[in-house]
């Protein structure tokens, strides 16, 4: 190996390492002395009523992201790979916009066009904000089901079903479903990972989710944050992991770059 | 055949809620951002928010920002291509490989509160880092200038998206570059400097140009983890989130203002890319 | 006076010998194709000439002076490569003149040169365009004069037309060959494919398991074959294996007379290579001649003026190419009487199981 690779790969590994090694050392300081060690600020974590209730509202936003953002895609995908081709670049710019308008700004933006509506929609997470949410994961549902969609033959496919008798719903969930598992799969797990960090968002329109709870914590608490902070990390590892898991099958060349900035 | 057409006829109803819900919930509320950025109080159109913008403090916000994300987006661009290339290029164990992509796709989707808090637990006043400069090597860092809440600090914090991102982004590009041309090369008398000069940068650019408008865009749209290390960071977003999480709306229309301006700075950013990038792509199909 | 010496060239890559002890002498201004089976050392032994990669033991001597521990890039060795080689970033004129522009040419002449070799390989109208635009074909010719921008000490070539239809490629090989004599550059050229090999060589080296099984004139290869794997791999041969006995060679119950036989020891296990167009055949009269095997035509495969025949019989199997006016009284089912040369066959003594040659993927022609 050459010598100026070593030391960019180990440049790049420290800067990926040390901030988790040092946050790993401060959530082991005592938030009485400030001396390590001890597992007390995990403790007082996990016996946090907060933590577990803001942990659970995030998961139920993340599957509610997930079930309608596939329920509004997957048939609009599927229809514009075997009728429309001439449709597919338009939908990959439409994905694009998500990519490009700041989350900032989309929310000035949401919180305008539905100041007044009705509250069991604009106080509710499960309206306004899984609203934005589905939106935020548009891309990479989009690229994920995109790149599934391609890597089959959905008009063989279709006609062999059809000329069997099926309808197109039956199609749709019997034949194409399970043939883009790992494509859905893949953009679900990218969603679950930008839903459970997703602050911006969240704390303009006044939610109360996981990463707002961190943050409250970060700013009262000190060391328990600490082991917050690794939790959630471990929250993004696992559902990047799944994703990886399910990309080694094929047709999931998705795009892996989420974020909550 | 032809019962299967009439099956499928009424099939594209099942498109509507798609574009219903890109209607509803992204070109409506955009719209309303452009519009309530000329509008005022009273409901009348104005000019006068969007004047402010070019006043103290937004215009130091939008600057900051600016500087922020093209100083990371630099950095982090460069850096980001040598650790790629490091781990691609012939030589390098191809395990090396498969686990850069596996932390880079972590560490970008590794960020906000959480990133701002790991930051403030390593370099931050009380921070492991900062005291083990203080005590172990008797360096004081602070007293040398340092602080996490100052721009520095927060582009440090953003180099743990943005290298990831860089990586994640380019490292494809850099498969591109053929071992024929480097032996190619080679043989016509070049040196590894000169193959890079001449063929391998130029060969990378509109790629590397992609990259980093992409890492700029990433900085600029970059809210949670300034607001986590620094809540009063000098900041465009930050001032739109005060506007918002203060509690005080005392005037929509200047946060819709400024959002219509972040969306304008994007769109000059492009507008210096296209160009840039058509040049560096002359040669392209 | 040798040129380009490569002195017993060693190169293994973990247990397999790629290369294992490989001699050549070519003199200045001679072409020598490496030709043999994918996996034979050929393409490794060019890679060695051009300083890709190092020997393991050996060395390469180019007019005298040891190249073997020079890089790549002070050796002046002008490589053109199989396919894709070009710099997409740069035209067909900026990848000629690149070797001249690293060697701080003054630009006028480099302009000059430039012009002057895409003028010899045809491209002047084409200067301009960048690699995309080009076909495979003209991107080969852009590569060749690249490669001899920098008047190279040698010229390699990697089987620079295997990517290529086979028009283009049979009217591109001739073109280098006249490009190559009429510039009398010192050539080493790696193919997998014998007509190309045979068509424009001064030397073939016919390559095999790391070693050069034989080394001659293309006319040489063809007509005195020194080795089983030589034999089949240049050409079309009837392969017959026999037993010297008095007077010849047995061979599927008939004694064949041929008088190269007649200086080996009786007993001998021995192949007897006859060429197809050397065969005679004619409908089969009952009695049987001399040098006579008996069979049925089971194919025939129209070449143009001649055409081929497979004949098989009793322990007979041979092919024979037949004028097509003539082939078209022998029409497949005929039994008819292949007649083999006295002089013209060739015996080689069978030390050996006869290696089997890999199929190559894109090869063209055998």
């Amino acid at each position: 190996m050459a010598p100026s690779a070593v030391f960019w790969l180990l440049l790049g590994g420290l800067y990926f390492f040390i901030p988790l090694l040092t946050t790993f050392l401060f959530s082991l300081k005592s938030n009485q002395t400030g001396k390590c060690c001890t597992a007390a600020n995990y403790s007082w974590v996990i016996h946090n009523g907060e933590f577990w209730h803001t942990l659970k509202i995030s998961f139920l936003l993340a599957l509610e992201t997930i079930v309608i953002s596939l329920a509004i895609f997957v048939p609009t995908i599927y229809w514009v790979h075997l009728k429309v081709p001439k449709l597919r670049p338009v939908l990959a710019f439409l994905a694009l916009i998500p990519f490009v308008v700041p989350p900032i700004v989309m929310v000035v933006g949401l919180l305008k066009f539905y100041q007044g509506s009705p509250n069991w929609f604009y106080a509710q997470p499960w309206g306004f904000l899984a609203g934005a949410y589905v939106i935020l994961a548009f891309p990479y549902m989009y690229f994920s089901l995109d790149a599934g969609f391609r890597s089959i033959d959905v008009h063989t496919l279709t006609e062999a079903s059809q000329s069997l008798g099926a309808r197109w719903t039956t199609t749709l969930f019997k034949v194409i479903l399970p043939n883009i598992r790992a494509a859905a799969l893949a953009g679900s797990f990218l969603a679950l990972a930008i839903v459970m960090g997703e602050y911006t968002i969240a704390n303009l329109s006044a939610f109360h989710t996981f990463p707002i709870f961190i943050q409250y914590v970060n700013e009262t608490q000190g060391f328990p944050a600490g082991a917050l902070t690794l939790m959630s990390f471990g929250i993004t590892w696992a559902a990047m992991g799944s994703l990886l898991l399910v990309g080694r099958k094929r047709g999931t060349r998705a795009a892996v770059v989420a974020g909550a900035r | 055949m032809r019962s299967g057409r009439r099956r499928l006829s009424f099939a594209w109803i099942a498109t509507l809620p798609f574009f219903a819900y890109t209607i509803l919930f992204l070109f409506l509320p955009a719209a309303s951002v452009l519009i309530g950025a000329f509008q005022n109080d009273k409901s009348g159109y104005s000019l006068s928010n969007i004047r402010t913008l070019f006043h103290h403090p937004y215009i130091d916000a939008y600057e900051g920002s600016i500087k922020l994300s093209l100083v990371t987006a630099a950095i982090g661009g460069i850096a980001g291509l040598f650790i790629a290339y490091a781990a691609l290029r012939e030589g390098t164990p191809k395990w090396i490989r498969s686990t850069l992509t596996t932390f880079s796709g972590v560490a970008a989707n590794f960020g906000g509160i959480p990133l701002a808090f790991a930051f403030i637990a390593s370099l931050g006043p009380l921070g492991v880092l900062t005291l083990f400069f203080k005590n172990q090597l008797h360096f004081d860092i602070t007293a040398h200038g340092f602080s996490l809440f100052s721009m520095t600090g927060i582009g440090l914090a953003y180099m743990y998206f943005q290298l990831p991102l860089m990586i994640l982004v380019i490292a494809p590009a850099i498969d591109g570059v053929r071992k024929e041309w480097r032996e190619a090369s080679a043989n016509l008398g070049a040196s590894q400097f000169q193959f890079w000069r001449y063929v391998g940068i130029p060969v990378l650019m509109p790629s590397i140009l992609g990259a980093i408008i992409l890492l700029f865009g990433n900085a600029f749209a970059a809210y949670a983890t300034a607001y986590g290390i620094n809540s009063g960071a000098n900041l465009i977003t930050i001032f739109i989130g005060a506007y918002y999480s203060g509690n005080v709306l005392n005037n929509p229309h200047l946060a819709q203002a400024m959002a219509f301006g972040m969306f304008v700075v994007l769109a000059v950013m492009m507008i210096v890319y296209i160009p840039l990038q058509r040049r560096a792509a002359r040669w392209a199909k | 006076m040798a040129y380009l010496e490569l002195q017993n060239l060693h190169r293994d890559f973990g247990t397999v010998k790629a290369l294992d002890g490989i001699e050549i002498e070519l003199g200045e201004g001679e072409f020598l194709s490496l030709l043999g089976p994918s996996g034979c050392g050929k393409t490794t032994a060019l890679r060695l000439v051009a300083g890709f990669d190092r020997p393991d033991a050996g060395a390469i001597v180019v007019d005298g002076k040891n190249l073997t521990n020079v890089a790549p890039n002070k050796r002046d060795m002008g490589m053109v490569f199989q396919a894709y080689s070009l710099f997409p970033n740069m035209t067909a004129r900026q990848n000629v003149e690149y070797g001249l522009r690293i060697r701080g040419k003054d630009r006028a002449d480099r302009r000059k040169r430039v012009s002057d070799l895409l003028e010899l390989v045809g491209l002047g109208h084409a200067a301009d365009r960048y690699p995309h635009q080009l076909s495979g074909g003209m991107q080969q010719r852009v590569a060749l004069a690249r490669a001899l921008a920098i008047e190279p000490r040698v010229l390699l070539l990697d089987e620079p037309l295997s990517a290529l239809d086979a028009k283009v490629r049979v009217q591109l090989r001739e073109e280098i060959r006249r490009i190559q004599l009429d510039l009398g550059i010192t050539t080493l050229y790696v193919t997998h494919d014998q007509e190309e090999a045979l068509s424009v060589s001064d030397h073939v080296a016919v390559m095999y398991g790391g070693r050069i099984e034989q080394m001659g004139s293309p006319a040489e290869m063809y007509s005195a074959p020194a080795t089983p794997f030589v034999a089949e791999f240049i050409g079309t041969m009837n392969r017959l294996e026999g037993t010297v006995v008095d007077g010849g060679v047995e061979h599927a119950g008939t004694t064949l007379r041929i008088e190269a036989a007649q200086e080996r020891p009786r007993g001998e296990r021995v192949l007897v290579l006859v060429r197809p167009e050397t065969v005679e055949v004619g409908p089969a009269n009952g009695g049987s001649g001399v040098n006579t095997l008996v069979g049925n035509v089971v194919t025939q495969t129209f070449l143009g003026p001649v055409t081929r025949l497979k004949i098989l019989g009793e322990g007979v199997d041979v092919i024979a190419d037949v004028p097509t006016q003539k082939a078209l009284s022998l029409p497949v089912g005929t039994r008819v009487a292949a007649v083999l040369p006295a002089e013209g066959a060739r015996l080689l003594v069978l030390k050996e199981d006869l290696p089997q040659i890999p199929e190559e993927p894109a090869s063209a022609s055998r």
